[in-house]
């Protein structure tokens, strides 16, 4: 199985390089704070929120999403906060190689829950349109909404996202690099 | 990886790969909704040439729940009995469109030449005394959800060893995921030669209890007894059978292994076999997730890269 | 002297038991040589060219199996006849275990009458030790020894009874007879499809121990000394065995043997592509044995290179390893895998082999595997030790194809075969 190394160095076969930095670390702690603020704002509080991480870009930020609204309503219980996988609902099986990356954890029944999924960019909105598909095999959630760091456009599927740390214009053949350090545009280079 | 023939043609990072990849698949088995999407519009078939409704089904809800559509081909109400080869077979199922075959037959090496005669992808569900892979991946899998790890556990592999396909697919997991494996059986039900086996030998079933982490038991076949192996299925519990009192030899947090069916009195005593460290309803949980881990291998992972 | 017809095969090097040397051969319409010698004049004579080649004795195989009557589908005499023809063949020796099998005269003469009527091979018989095969009675060796059958075997099987084997030494010794033996007790390989050994127990193919072949390869050499028959071992396979033969000759025992060419080319570790093609009986066996089998060549111990060609149809070969008939084709590649493999042998030992020593044993010295003389029957091949070519079961004039050797790169090449004075093989193309 030769093919692993490949398969498993994401994205599929490439080095990134960076060629612009859009946000800084403090930008996007800004964001998310501001983003904090406003998921209360539409939900009147926090009560039946309960925050899922796409894997693996959205997980460390819907982390960082419930640290804030903890710090902000400051609830009996911390928000929940949960992660999933959607290679198992992804519609390109077959055309490139897909595997999961983490386990699915939902820490929480989401019937009658508001589940706010949070990935890193949002982009032709698949796997966005996969992450509903796999939430509905745990139940019924009351409401989903959707928070993103970065919507760099270019949507192939009808979604929209309701929380947006930044809106980005760019090409479909560049790169958005969402990190720990900040936010980078760049490119694929074999 | 387009089949799974045998464990001999996978590396420890290969089954490093499927334990990852089954960890995935038990937590979609603990959902409320078992099930998920990724592999709708692909058929999966059972070529059954030996009767095995444990396996068979694992496979069949393994396949289902990952949304593919099932066939079964069992030699009991198929064509086969009509004097039909293999390969006409093969190649008949083929046409109907088809992608993965799950072969079992009491032959070694069957799977190797439905593999020759298809372009789905197969999987040795169990090739005579050969191997069974698929088994080998969950009875690892098992060990590494209690223990953790295999590397540096000892594992007894109790019995039949000669027969058994679950044995010699099992000796080359364990040992490529680390561990140490003692064949433990009478030497008229080993193989009779194991030179580059990477494992210890004993005849002395007490003596090696006290030692392991695992200890696995293999099924007696009682047609043994009349090829003159073993003089009697009495003689062969007192030997090597897990007693009641040679359980009490293993460390407290031991495990007790078995591939099912069990011969309740004959290789493990009943009681023993209900002891909260007798695995074997894990074994065949994890043989699911596992057996869709392979289905996703096999059938999902693949595909040209780029656009 | 001058030969206004016949043939002439020119430019060759003739080897045989009396040495080696540059030499035309003159053959006349009768079928008999008349004259060997260097530039002879062939006025008139159809010219065979021989040049860089060696010529021989036509080759002598004991151990064919030609499948007719029975199994026609997987071979014919014809067919047979044809495929040893191109492996330089001019006479085989039938193996009994056809359906039915050759146990009397009736079936002999059958066999030996296809053999006449296709023309391109001596074919000749053998005969069933017992009766039906079955290991229980005596077959009746006087009217088979009657249309000259010389070689008695239950190939395919041994027999295992040793009271009946030496009732059946005994008895055939009368008749001149040769007791041939495929070694084996089924109670130790019963069940077994390969080599038992490493390969075996990895790959969960049930085994034949090597001392399924050994234990009666030392019955029949006790049962020779006892009876004073002349037995012959059949397609050796282990080391054991070499040492058992070449420990009795010296002692004066009389027993000869054969190796087939699998037996030095191939192992068991062949078997790990589950390919029923490397299934055959006595299995191929481990390096060590390949190595006793070339040095029992090489020393004499073994009299002859035997093919053991084993013609099976796509349909049985394509069965389960288990469930698949044991057996490879062998004529058409006995001769270069011998000159490819035997490295260690003369072009001298090689052709005794294939020729003088295995008639000896037949009981054809008289007109198969002579020296190529005046007066002697004008039985030759013509082979070009060096020439390189690939295997292809497709080309095979035999009507199966399991051949183990596809795609293997081999030396030395059949010419031309010439059966009492006919070309049946020209330029490597059968001549019907």
């Amino acid at each position: 199985m030769a093919e692993r190394e490949r398969r498993l160095t994401p994205p599929y076969g490439g080095v990134f390089v960076a060629r612009t930095r859009v946000m800084s670390a403090d930008d996007i702690n800004r964001a998310i704070w501001r983003m904090a603020h406003e998921i209360i704002e539409r939900n009147h509080g926090v009560d039946g929120v309960m925050l899922v991480g796409l894997q693996t870009g959205g997980v460390p930020l819907a982390q960082q999403l419930a640290d804030a609204l903890d710090k902000i309503e400051a609830p009996e219980d911390p928000i929940p906060v949960g992660s999933l996988d959607v290679a198992f609902y992804r519609d390109d099986i077959g055309l490139r190689p897909v595997l999961p990356e983490a386990v699915t954890d939902i820490p929480a029944e989401i019937d009658s829950m508001v589940v706010v999924l949070v990935d890193d960019v949002l982009f032709t909105g698949r796997t966005i349109r996969a992450a509903l598909n796999a939430l509905s095999d745990y139940g019924r959630p009351k409401a989903v909404q959707l928070a993103v760091m970065i919507d760099r456009g270019h949507r192939e599927v009808p979604i929209r996202p309701d929380f947006v740390g930044k809106n980005l214009p760019t090409r479909r053949d560049e790169v958005v690099n969402v990190g720990a350090d900040g936010v980078e545009l760049g490119e694929m280079v074999k | 990886m387009k089949h799974l023939l045998s464990i001999a043609d996978l590396d420890a990072d290969d089954l490093h790969e499927l334990h990852r990849l089954t960890d995935s698949f038990v937590e979609v088995g603990q959902r409320p909704i078992p099930k998920v999407p990724t592999l709708r519009g692909r058929t999966v078939v059972s070529l059954f040439y030996e009767d095995s409704t444990r396996t068979r089904l694992s496979f069949e809800t393994a396949a289902k729940r990952m949304s593919a559509d099932t066939m079964t081909f069992s030699v009991s109400t198929s064509s086969v009995k009509k004097g039909e080869s293999v390969r006409d077979t093969v190649e008949t199922i083929e046409a109907m469109g088809i992608h993965a075959i799950v072969v079992r037959h009491s032959s070694a090496g069957v799977p190797w030449q439905v593999a020759q005669w298809t372009s789905a992808s197969v999987i040795n569900g169990g090739d005579g005394w050969h191997e069974h892979p698929t088994q080998a991946l969950l009875d690892s899998y098992t060990i590494r959800q209690r223990l953790g790890s295999l590397v540096g556990r000892h594992i007894a592999i109790v019995g039949d060893i000669k027969h058994s396909r679950v044995a010699r697919s099992d000796v080359l997991a364990f040992t490529k995921l680390g561990a140490e494996v003692t064949l433990v059986a009478p030497p008229t039900l080993l193989p009779p030669n194991l030179d580059g086996w990477p494992v210890n030998v004993s005849h002395d079933l007490d003596a090696v209890l006290p030692k392991v982490d695992v200890c696995y038991l293999l099924r007696m076949q009682r047609e043994r007894m009349t090829e003159a192996l073993v003089p009697s299925l009495r003689e062969y519990t007192a030997l090597y059978g897990l007693t009641r009192r040679r359980a009490s030899l293993l460390s407290t947090d031991a495990l007790i292994m078995h591939p099912g069916p069990m011969n309740r009195g004959v290789e493990i005593a009943g009681e023993v076999a209900e002891w909260p460290n007798a695995v074997m309803v894990d074994q065949v949980r994890n043989g699911v997730a596992v057996r869709m881990a392979v289905l996703f291998l096999l059938l999902a992972s693949e595909g040209p890269v780029g656009e | 002297m001058s030969s206004g017809s016949g043939t002439i095969v020119r430019g060759g090097r003739v080897i045989d038991e009396t040495g080696t040397r540059r030499a035309d051969v003159a053959i006349g319409d009768d079928g008999q040589i008349v004259a060997v010698g260097p530039d002879l004049d062939g006025t008139g004579a159809t010219t065979l060219d021989a040049s860089g080649c060696v010529v021989t004795p036509g080759f002598v195989d004991l151990h064919t199996h030609l499948r007719e009557p029975g199994r026609e589908e997987a071979e014919t005499v014809e067919s047979g006849s044809r495929a040893a023809a191109l492996g330089g063949y001019a006479a085989v020796v039938a193996m009994p275990n056809t359906e039915p099998p050759i146990d009397c005269a009736a079936v002999v003469r059958q066999v030996l009458d296809a053999g006449a009527a296709a023309g391109l091979c001596d074919v000749r018989s053998s005969g069933a030790v017992t009766a039906g095969r079955k290991g229980e009675a005596l077959a009746p060796y006087g009217e088979m020894a009657a249309l000259g059958v010389r070689i008695f075997t239950d190939d395919g099987n041994g027999v295992q009874d040793e009271g009946l084997m030496r009732r059946a030494m005994e008895y055939g010794r009368t008749m001149n007879a040769v007791m041939a033996q495929h070694c084996e007790i089924d109670s130790l390989a019963s069940g077994g499809h390969m080599n038992e050994g490493a390969w075996s127990s990895k790959l969960g193919i049930p085994g034949i121990p090597a001392e399924a072949e050994e234990l009666m390869v030392a019955r029949d050499i006790a049962l020779a000394k006892l009876t004073g028959a002349t037995v012959h071992l059949q397609h050796l396979s282990t080391a054991g065995s070499v040492d058992l033969v070449r420990t009795a000759k010296a002692a004066g025992v009389r027993c000869t043997a054969e190796a087939t060419t699998h037996h030095f080319t191939l192992t068991d570790e062949c078997c790990a592509s589950y390919s029923p093609l490397f299934k055959v009986n006595p299995p191929l066996r481990i390096d060590s044995d390949v190595a006793a089998i070339k040095a029992g060549l090489a020393d004499g111990t073994i009299d002859a290179i035997a093919t053991d060609h084993a013609p099976h149809t796509q349909e049985v070969k394509e069965l389960p390893f288990d469930e698949a008939p044991p057996g490879m084709l062998g004529l058409e590649t006995a001769l270069a895998l011998a000159l490819t493999e035997l490295g260690d042998l003369s072009l001298e030992q090689i052709v005794g082999l294939l020729t003088w020593r295995p008639a000896a044993i037949a009981g054809l010295s008289d007109m198969h595997g002579g020296p190529v003389a005046e007066g002697r029957a004008a039985n030759l091949c013509v082979f070009d030790p060096e020439t390189a070519w690939t295997v292809d079961p497709a080309r095979s004039a035999s009507r199966s194809r399991n051949n183990p050797y596809a795609g293997r790169k081999l030396k030395g090449k059949v010419r031309h075969t010439i059966l009492f004075g006919t070309p049946t093989v020209i330029d490597g193309e059968a001549q019907r």
